[in-house]
């Protein structure tokens, strides 16, 4: 560190760490809290639904949220783009 | 009654058996009567910090089968009288280790008057470590100014609130403490390393201790001495300012601010 820090102005390297420590360990916290089970019930239902329609494992997303003081347990599934009905 | 303190992190590496040694020596000095417990099954080290490898006959796992006594398996410190090493056994076996077993062991020291029983955790979040700091009244989670160990040490805070018998039991849960080690003044100083106060606002833990980063710390693990002992070392006086605060001294940070630099040091750089 000399003259030249008067004039730097990116954030240290410190500053960086600091701030994606501050994302990632809020992030695994606000999971912290929610279900074992998620993992398991989203394979599951990802098997069921799998046997019906061929359907990428990363189109089936489980989120469970908080809406209005009541937990909301979402499930999303991408289903895919069916053939061209033939003629 | 005896107080059990985990001293963990999550982390390898970064310096739960060297805090392990320093804090059961420097309570010892207090006059308390210390065990130290080695979790780490499988890979026994504290003998070796602690500089009582070749007196080990008995050790943790022997005393949970039943194979010797709690006390033909406690090592008595040859410096300080009231302080005994638990050695943690070789085997292979990670199932040899029971919260049953470890129950016993833990009661059987405190009837014993023991003051304090101090486990040092293996890293990881394994077994050995669940159980270092399943029975725990006060947690001492060592952490490295460096992204991955204050990552990890949250997940261990994460256990602490929630796999332990203080939190099963819902009494209060565990007091944690942050304890940082290889701290660097001139580094968090120039921007290249995150300060105590950084990491204590991510973690909102309270401070315990800050050890400088020391070469002392080494030379002490080669000699088989906790650098606590070493009283020329600044590493040393800043575990010795940690067990006071464990002990409910009110004692200021240390070694936290870059050393004053002349005048000319500061206009040309280092």
């Amino acid at each position: 560190m000399g003259l030249l820090a008067l004039f730097r102005k990116q954030p240290t390297s410190a500053n960086v760490a600091k701030e994606r420590l501050r994302i990632i360990v809020a992030q695994e916290r606000s999971a912290r809290g929610s279900p074992d089970y998620l993992p398991l019930l989203r394979r599951e239902i990802l098997e069921v639904i799998h046997r019906y329609v061929n359907v990428d494992p990363s189109a089936v997303q489980i989120n469970l949220g908080r809406e209005d003081g009541r937990e909301v347990l979402e499930l999303s599934v991408a289903l895919p783009q069916p053939p061209p009905a033939r003629r | 009654m005896a107080e059990t303190i985990v001293v963990t992190s999550g982390k390898g590496g970064v310096g739960k058996t060297t805090t392990s040694a320093s804090l059961a020596c420097g309570l010892a000095r207090h006059g308390k009567r210390v065990a130290v417990i080695d979790f780490d099954i499988g890979l026994r080290n504290l003998d070796l910090i602690m500089g009582c490898e070749r007196r080990v006959v008995y050790d943790f796992v022997n005393v949970i089968n039943g194979d010797c006594t709690l006390k033909q398996a406690l090592i008595k410190d040859k410096r300080l009288e009231s302080l005994h090493v638990l050695a943690a056994s070789q085997t292979r076996d990670k199932e040899a280790l029971t919260e049953e077993g470890v129950r016993r062991v833990l009661e059987e020291l405190a009837a014993d008057g023991f003051d304090f029983i101090i486990c040092d955790s293996p890293a990881g979040i394994e077994k050995g470590a669940h159980l270092a700091m399943y029975f725990a009244d006060r947690a001492v989670v060592v952490v490295n100014p460096e992204v991955s160990s204050v990552r990890d040490s949250d997940r261990i805070l994460g256990l602490l609130a929630s796999k332990t018998q203080r939190a099963e039991q819902g009494n209060g849960g565990v007091k944690e403490h942050l304890l940082l080690t290889r701290y660097s003044p001139q580094r968090v100083a120039s921007g290249e390393m995150m300060s105590v106060s950084d990491i204590k606002e991510i973690l909102g833990l309270d401070v315990v201790g800050v050890v400088p980063e020391s070469p002392d710390v080494l030379s002490a693990s080669n000699a088989g001495v906790p650098v606590i002992l070493n009283e020329e070392s600044d590493a040393a006086r800043a575990y010795g300012d940690a067990v006071a605060r464990l002990l409910g001294e009110s004692v200021p940070l240390r070694f936290i601010e870059e050393p004053k630099k002349g005048f000319f040091a500061r206009m040309f750089g280092r």
